[in-house]
């Protein structure tokens, strides 16, 4: 049996635990098991039916009051109480900040090795190591690596393949259980949230997004490029560099410590590209570079660049763009 | 209060990333060395507790003989006390390491030197485990809070935000306990001359511990398949920017 951990937000499974089911399936088939999952919370209840439709023969729903504000330990606990009584070959989880830290946990509980965020996974024959591969670097970087354990404990990092519906199951089961769960195990739970101020566009949502490093100059430098973003219907971010020197907030920063941005187009304005900076921005569908060094490392990543003074190249790109509106 | 906080020596990769021959690691002839960005904020923050409730700042770092650097650079940002455990040799994984921390934790606890707070940074910057300081956690059955952004310390109790999928979560736990940060909990600062000059002087502790089998173990490195890009010149001065505004007409984001 191969077990996924499914997270979810309202009754609806999010894309990186689909992701991680896909990946499910193709190993239980490699290993001719069934596939199951569990899913924790009594507000999982309406999502356990659509999971058939990914292949996945049980739905384990693990039912307890203390389940419905999260806690790490409670659902490595459920995870652990799983593994103990169906013995699965592997256990997967998305590679997202719950799904790391609930399978460290159901590592730490169990002895076994973790491997996270993998994107890819060769099962071999049984009883053997995985061969693994998975991010290093933020992405930058890959590993080939052997998974070792009686079961394998793995996340998958998200994007890595797409969610795709498989064969629906031919029998199909969904079980609710009330794990054995102790008070220890809820020490650490989320006390209350605080919901995110609405209305301002959020970085990763943003269809433009326009960076700016360490050629801007200065805070006020900024100015410029808070105007061309406006204008463009987007956001400023910014380089690890600009977070550092104090010149933007942390919440600004894109790359490996900070967002990971997706825009139809990043307007990068003098910034290097730096390995920690292109990792958060690798989903862009578009880069448009403002840079004095034709050389810089950016261009390697760029579709089209402007060779220029940020400082003078951004406050004629906003009056161009203003006139083109005008007209 | 007593902080103990783990760092990792990284190489500063800059703009190109390359492998050594035999694939195990990266080019490293050119770099230069840095504690890993997370638990870089990580120190910092132990010195900022420590500077408004007292007490004294640990730092840790399991790493090669020459990972004494970073933890000089955690001395010059005002820890007080340095160990290292020495690691030769090929890669520990999660495991290995979080029982060799665990270790010296507990023989300090047992020595009498007992800390109340334990920091690591959220994942390493290049081994990306996510796992060491909840399994240290979990072998001195202390509460985790991961991925923290905002820390307050009161009446032994530890109050930690962080971002979860719908919003700011926010975690009570008792100390002692195990916090793991990401960066922009703080700015870090810049160490000054004096505190520099301190950390050269300061001792290191040191351990030699054997490398345990690894139960993920790595077997080479690789580079991804890069988008092959061909960049196109806008020019510069005006031309440049009359076509990157044609540029942006035909991505569709020019207001209307």
């Amino acid at each position: 049996m191969i077990v996924g951990l499914v997270e979810h937000d309202g009754g609806v499974v999010s894309e990186p635990s689909l992701q991680t089911l896909t990946l499910g399936r193709r190993l239980a088939e490699r290993h001719g098991e069934p596939l199951s999952a569990l899913v924790i919370g009594s507000d999982a209840g309406p999502l356990t039916d659509g999971l058939a439709a990914h292949g996945v023969a049980a739905v384990h729903h693990a039912v307890d009051d203390r389940l419905d504000r999260y806690a790490p330990e409670a659902w490595a606990a459920c995870l652990v109480e799983l593994l103990v009584r169906t013995g699965p070959s592997a256990v997967l989880a998305a590679g997202t900040d719950r799904g790391n830290e609930v399978m460290a946990h159901v590592g730490a509980r169990t002895g076994l090795p973790v491997a996270a965020n993998c994107t890819e996974v060769e099962p071999g024959e049984p009883g053997t190591p995985y061969l693994v591969t998975r991010l290093r670097w933020g992405g930058s970087l890959l590993e080939d690596a052997r998974l070792h354990g009686d079961v394998k404990l793995l996340t998958v990092a998200p994007h890595a393949l797409p969610a795709e519906e498989g064969p629906a199951a031919g029998e199909w089961s969904v079980e609710e259980f009330s794990p054995k769960l102790k008070d220890a195990d809820f020490r650490a739970q989320v006390a209350r949230e605080e919901g995110r101020p609405a209305g301002k566009v959020s970085l990763p949502e943003a269809r433009v997004v326009v960076g700016g490093g360490r050629g801007v100059g200065s805070p006020e430098g900024f100015g410029p490029l808070e105007e061309l973003a406006q204008l463009l219907g987007g956001v400023v971010g910014c380089s690890r560099v600009v977070t550092s020197l104090g010149w933007r907030p942390h919440t600004d920063q894109v790359g490996q410590t900070g967002v990971r941005i997706a825009p139809d187009v990043y307007i990068a304005c003098g910034i290097s590209g730096a390995i920690q900076h292109m990792v958060g921005a690798k989903g862009a569908k578009r880069i448009l570079v403002v840079n004095t060094d034709p050389q810089a490392p950016i261009l390697a990543h760029a579709d089209f660049a402007i060779i220029g003074d940020v400082q003078q190249v951004v406050p004629a790109l906003v009056s161009a763009v203003k006139g083109a509106k005008s007209r | 209060m007593d902080v103990l906080v783990c760092v990792k020596r990284v190489p500063v990769t800059g703009g190109r990333i390359s492998l050594t021959d035999d694939e195990q690691d990266i080019d490293t002839r050119y770099l230069g060395f840095t504690v890993s960005p997370h638990e870089e904020c990580a120190v910092e923050e132990a010195v900022r507790l420590v500077e408004a409730h007292g007490g004294s700042t640990t730092v840790l770092t399991l790493g090669p003989a020459v990972a004494e650097e970073q933890l000089r650079d955690a001395m010059a940002m005002g820890a007080n006390r340095a160990i290292l455990i020495e690691a030769e040799g090929p890669e520990w994984d999660g495991g290995a390491t979080a029982g060799a921390i665990a270790r010296v934790i507990a023989g300090d606890r047992d020595a009498g030197a007992a800390y109340d707070l334990l920091l690591f940074g959220n994942e390493s910057a290049d081994a990306g485990g996510y796992q060491v300081g909840i399994r240290v956690a979990n072998l001195l059955d202390m509460p985790c809070v991961t991925g923290v952004k905002h820390l307050e310390i009161r009446d032994g109790r530890a109050e930690a935000r962080r971002e979860g999928p719908g919003g700011i979560e926010i975690f009570e736990v008792p100390l002692p306990a195990v916090i793991t940060v990401k960066e922009g909990i703080n700015l870090p600062r810049y160490p000054s001359i004096p505190g520099r000059l301190r950390a050269k002087k300061a001792p290191v502790e040191r351990l030699h511990l054997e490398a345990p089998q690894p139960g993920l173990e790595k077997v080479r490195m690789r580079l991804p398949q890069g988008r092959d890009k061909q960049v196109e010149i806008l020019g510069d001065g005006a031309v440049g920017i009359e076509r990157a505004v044609e540029v942006l007409r035909q991505i569709g984001v020019m207001p209307s």
